[in-house]
């Protein structure tokens, strides 16, 4: 219950920083992705199946509030959590460049995704245009978000494991 | 020990699970308004939160304003001064005419109805977080007679359009977004034109129009464009911003370029909503 609560103040607060803050702050008119950290980072710190959860609370909030069909993002990032849920074996808390490569990789898919379905779809063939635009810069910016908000949401999960373990321990 | 739930279901049947739940919403999207009853609790939950945050970031650049440096604030003043000064003169000659154009209107009978528009302002609380559209939320909504398809302007120029509306909330399209076509018009010689968002010119802040026909009509960089008179969404005459390139397409029939807009969308903090819309208005006219 306290790890529900927990993810859901995380999701939330990145939600409301990426609409607000982080929109003040954008360099060429990109700004990071700070959902997709969240939900790539539960995959692989606590499995498949909690990063998948936390993937598709995170794709509710963005299809609501900015997405225009509800359900396109929701897809999008469950897939992202249950395939980064996949690595969770290689994980070690130490190592940063797992994560980084995990976040840098889901991200690029997600913006090819993202330009194939909504742009390409429609017409739209600047796809080179959108890659340089768009795509890679995102990937960017969400990389060196990720080296702050990673620490943060790694230390969170730390605390609550610690936690979870005191209290299955007092039931032995 | 803690056994572990034997009957719980294994990641890869939350994973389909999950799917069909996506699959089946962007299947009944098909059919249905989109998320009604979610964006009805978002109303209530994240529209507050948003209008905090981003209260308190008006509040904090307040405040790095105040360390302005007085030499600064002395040369705004004299510019301003004279921009009073200039405008002052604009005005006693444009009020002259007006007084002579109600006199016109009046002779000929024409309605004056467009020529202001009931506006309400409202404070632009959160920017879609993703970076492939360009649409923003604003803090007042249908409760303060905001409707789907108004006009929202900033200082002088367009902004965009409400796409969807919630009790105290609203979402602007604008029209540096990719989907958004705009009928607008050369101001001088009323020639129509589309003004289309570009995804590859968001980040120069330009628009681009285009299908503005190649007549005898010698149309020059710097020439204002406004909304035009045959929109059924915008009303008439808003201004978009001046023209900044202009060519003739290879099909020798039409002319494209780019347009400076009016408004500078990066630094959208305060929008004025004209509360009535463009389909209100025409129907008005033809009842009377």
């Amino acid at each position: 219950m306290k790890r529900k609560t927990a993810v859901l103040v995380i999701i939330i607060i990145c939600f409301l920083f990426q609409s607000s803050i982080f929109s003040h702050m954008e360099f060429a008119a990109v700004g990071p992705n700070l959902l997709l950290i969240v939900a790539a980072s539960f995959g692989f710190m606590r499995g498949k199946k909690e990063g998948m959860m936390v993937g598709f609370t995170a794709g509710i909030f963005f299809d609501v509030f900015w997405g225009g069909v509800l359900g396109f993002n929701m897809l999008l990032f469950t897939l992202i959590g249950y395939f980064n849920g996949s690595f969770q074996r290689l994980f070690y808390d130490e190592d940063i460049k797992l994560p980084l490569v995990l976040i840098g990789v889901s991200e690029l898919i997600y913006g090819l995704i993202t330009c194939f379905c909504l742009y390409v779809l429609r017409g739209d063939f600047a796809f080179m245009a959108h890659l340089a635009d768009i795509i890679l810069p995102e990937l960017v910016y969400t990389i060196l978000a990720t080296l702050v908000l990673y620490q943060i949401i790694l230390h969170v999960n730390k605390k609550l494991e610690e936690e979870e373990q005191r209290s299955a321990s007092k039931f032995v | 020990m803690k056994i572990k739930n034997q009957t719980s279901l294994s990641s890869k049947y939350w994973l389909i699970i999950l799917v069909l739940i996506c699959l089946l919403l962007l299947g009944i999207e098909r059919f249905t308004d989109s998320g009604g009853p979610l964006r009805l609790v978002g109303n209530y939950t994240i529209i507050p939160m948003q209008r905090g945050i981003s209260y308190v970031g008006r509040w904090l650049s307040d405040i790095s304003d105040n360390f302005e440096t007085l030499e600064d604030v002395r040369k705004e003043k004299d510019a301003l001064q004279a921009k009073v000064d200039e405008l002052t003169i604009d005005n006693t000659r444009l009020r002259q005419e007006q007084y002579e154009l109600d006199r016109l209107r009046e002779l000929f009978k024409l309605d004056s109805h467009y020529s202001d528009y009931e506006k309400i302002g409202a404070h632009v609380i959160a920017s879609n977080g993703s970076n492939w559209f360009s649409d923003f939320t604003i803090d007042k909504g249908s409760n303060d007679g905001i409707k789907v398809n108004c006009n929202v302007l900033a200082g002088s120029g367009l902004v965009g359009i409400v796409t969807e509306v919630g009790p105290d909330y609203a979402r602007v399209r604008s029209i540096i977004d990719d989907a958004s076509n705009v009928s607008a018009m050369v101001l001088p010689t009323a020639d129509t034109c589309m003004v289309r968002g570009d995804l590859k010119l968001i980040a120069d802040g330009r628009l681009r129009f285009e299908k503005l026909a190649n007549n005898e009509n010698d149309i020059q960089v710097g020439e204002q464009i406004v909304t035009s008179h045959v929109s059924d969404r915008f009303v008439q005459g808003i201004f978009i911003g001046y023209i900044s390139e202009i060519e003739v397409d290879s099909n020798n029939l039409t002319r494209s370029g780019y347009i400076t807009p009016a408004v500078d969308f990066s630094k959208l903090q305060e929008v004025l909503v004209i509360t009535s819309t463009k389909d209100e208005m025409t129907k008005g006219t033809e009842e009377e």
